[in-house]
């Protein structure tokens, strides 16, 4: 049978490459939309479950009073808590960003975010180091930065009280995150405060608790321990936050999948077409097969099959050409989208999207070619 | 000799329009094993229908036929499929290889119903191609061949399986006198050699030569017989 299938596939040449290069490219195409919708909202998977952010209500640009830190802290429940600042950091040009984050409450950095992974040696220099600086891999790769240098990092919304923007920061340690981001830079709250003219205030709290389960109860309890005050906190858990912080770019994950079934759509009248034209072809040939003894089922399973079969070619080869492709697109936006990839996700919707197309486009022709009459089929020869 | 195909009260009638257009009508034929039939007859008279009844190809308005004591007007599409690929060879008039396969494929083509291995089906394709004289031509495409080739193609594939009873329609009806010849050589060949059943419509005098028997239809009825 698989003889059968090769030669029908290579039976017009010219139609064959034109449907394959057209379910090529759109699983190229869906392999750039799956990374770039990765690259925008992925962190949302990666966030941590047992994690809470606590942030002024009215948005997390809004500073909250330094003490903050040390309440929620007090909370029952929570095992700890750090906070930061948006510092809106870059090198030398405002286009070279750096993620920068002054960081209060340092020794429990490892505690509430446990993926960051450092040498504990560097951990501990980096503790006494009043000016040192933690840096990701991925940042360190694309800036060449390595331990021992200073580096002069300025920033975008603070300003010092002698009217400079730029803080010398020594690079410390490296950091890795197996699983995420590592394009981030995180130094000392009082490095950063001690400068600055509105002091004593800090971003958002990044809070671990002891039980996951607690999370409803201890956000609420943190909430209403602020209400009324001049700066009243939201406290959710970091996947919402998160959530919320890429629905501000807009509901991306509407938007890729009006492209992505627009696309297939596309593909799907493309592939049905080709497969249509091809059985038609074939009338005479199908009522010969089925003059021989093979059955209705078998005539239409074959018609399936080469569906499938051109829809798998088609889509496995864009898929591997998307994932070169994003490969190719991630180092060079790596400082902005440093998750750019393809997610093991997207190749199991591609397989599956793959399946429906290859059934969706052979069942008219298959159905047709199970309906023909041998007599027919074989008049029309 | 014992009768391998029985033919009783055979009706088949087609719906044109409005118009009920009779083809067959209430035929009676028996036709022994290892006969070669000639169905001859002007167009329209019925031949190719009671051709395609016979080979379980359409199903009789009314009647029965009995292959090898079979009534297959009562098997179900699935299994009338199975009788066929085990119990009969069909010759067409254009030949009806399928153009993207060699002339290896198509022979194997009937043997991929079986559960017979690729070897075992490559090596009885070869023996087929082998009968027909077209070994060295295997690996061709049919459109590398001539007609007559590839009608000996056909007959390849035709008895491949080794079925019982050959049906031919108009075998011979696209090809020059001289590849004509060559394929009634072959038919009447496979009957006298290997005992094969064969019913070959035609309407050229000198194929129906060939057989042993010459059944003359007109109007959906059998008309005459010579032998």
């Amino acid at each position: 049978m698989w003889s059968l299938l090769w030669a029908n596939l290579g039976r017009k040449r010219s139609r064959m490459i034109l449907t394959l290069a057209s379910i090529t490219v759109a699983f190229i195409l869906f392999s750039l939309v799956e990374a770039l919708q990765y690259a925008l909202v992925g962190g949302v998977d990666l966030a941590g479950q047992d994690r809470l952010m606590s942030m002024h209500k009215v948005s997390f640009t809004q500073p909250l009073p330094r003490n903050y830190l040390e309440r929620v802290r007090a909370v029952e429940g929570v095992r700890s808590a750090i906070s930061l600042n948006w510092f809106g950091g870059y090198y030398k040009d405002e286009r070279t960003q750096v993620f920068s984050y002054p960081v209060l409450g340092e020794e429990a950095l490892h505690d509430v975010y446990p993926e960051i992974v450092v040498d504990p040696v560097q951990m501990n220099s980096w503790m006494t180091e009043r000016t040192g600086a933690l840096i990701g891999r991925a940042m360190a790769d694309t800036m060449g930065w390595k331990v021992g240098d200073v580096i002069p990092i300025r920033s975008a919304i603070y300003f010092k009280k002698d009217g400079t923007n730029t803080w010398d920061m020594k690079i410390i340690g490296i950091f890795d995150n197996p699983n995420g981001d590592t394009n981030g830079l995180y130094f000392h709250f009082d490095y950063f405060n001690e400068s600055i003219l509105n002091q004593d205030n800090i971003g958002w709290i990044g809070l671990r608790l002891k039980d996951k389960n607690q999370a409803a109860q201890i956000a609420a309890k943190i909430d209403s321990m602020f209400a009324n005050s001049s700066a009243e906190t939201k406290t959710s858990t970091e996947k919402a936050f998160v959530q919320s912080f890429a629905n501000q770019m807009g509901n991306i994950s509407s938007i890729v999948t009006v492209i992505v079934v627009a696309v297939f759509f596309t593909m799907l009248l493309v592939t049905a077409n080709s497969m249509a034209q091809s059985v038609r072809e074939r009338t005479s040939e199908i009522g010969v097969m089925k003059t021989l003894g093979f059955s209705s089922a078998r005539v239409t399973g074959l018609v399936l099959a080469e569906s499938l079969l051109i829809t798998f070619i088609g889509g496995l080869l864009g898929m591997l050409l998307g994932t070169l492709a994003v490969k190719g697109v991630a180092h060079a936006v790596k400082q902005f989208l440093p998750l750019m990839s393809v997610p093991s996700s997207a190749y199991v919707l591609g397989l599956i999207c793959m399946t429906i197309l290859g059934v969706l486009s052979g069942a008219l022709p298959g159905w047709q070619a199970w309906q023909l009459r041998i007599t027919d089929a074989l008049r029309r020869s | 000799m014992s009768t391998l195909v029985r033919i009783h009260e055979l009706t088949k009638n087609f719906q044109r329009g409005s118009e009920l257009v009779q083809v067959l009508q209430r035929l009676d034929l028996e036709i022994p094993q290892g006969d070669f039939l000639a169905l001859m007859g002007p167009s329209g008279s019925g031949k190719s229908t009671l051709l395609n009844l016979i080979g379980g190809l359409d199903r009789p308005t009314s009647g029965s036929i009995e292959v090898a004591g079979h009534d297959i007007s009562k098997l179900n599409d699935t299994a009338l499929g199975r009788w066929r690929a085990d119990n009969v060879g069909f010759v067409f008039q254009m030949y009806n290889l399928l153009p993207a396969l060699t002339a290896q494929g198509n022979v194997e083509l009937p043997l991929l119903l079986t559960s017979l291995s690729a070897s075992e089906r490559r090596q009885r394709a070869a023996a087929a191609l082998q009968l027909v004289g077209l070994s060295e031509r295997a690996q061709h495409k049919p459109r590398e061949l001539s007609g007559g080739q590839e009608q000996r193609v056909g007959i390849a594939r035709a008895i491949v399986s080794d079925p019982t009873l050959l049906l031919c329609d108009e075998p011979t009806g696209d090809l020059d006198r001289k590849s004509g010849d060559e394929v009634l050589d072959l038919l009447q060949a496979l009957n006298d050699q290997q005992g094969k059943t064969i019913i070959m419509v035609t309407h050229d005098p000198r194929a129906a030569e060939r057989a042993r028997r010459v059944l003359h239809l007109e109007k959906g009825q059998l008309v005459r017989e010579s032998v």
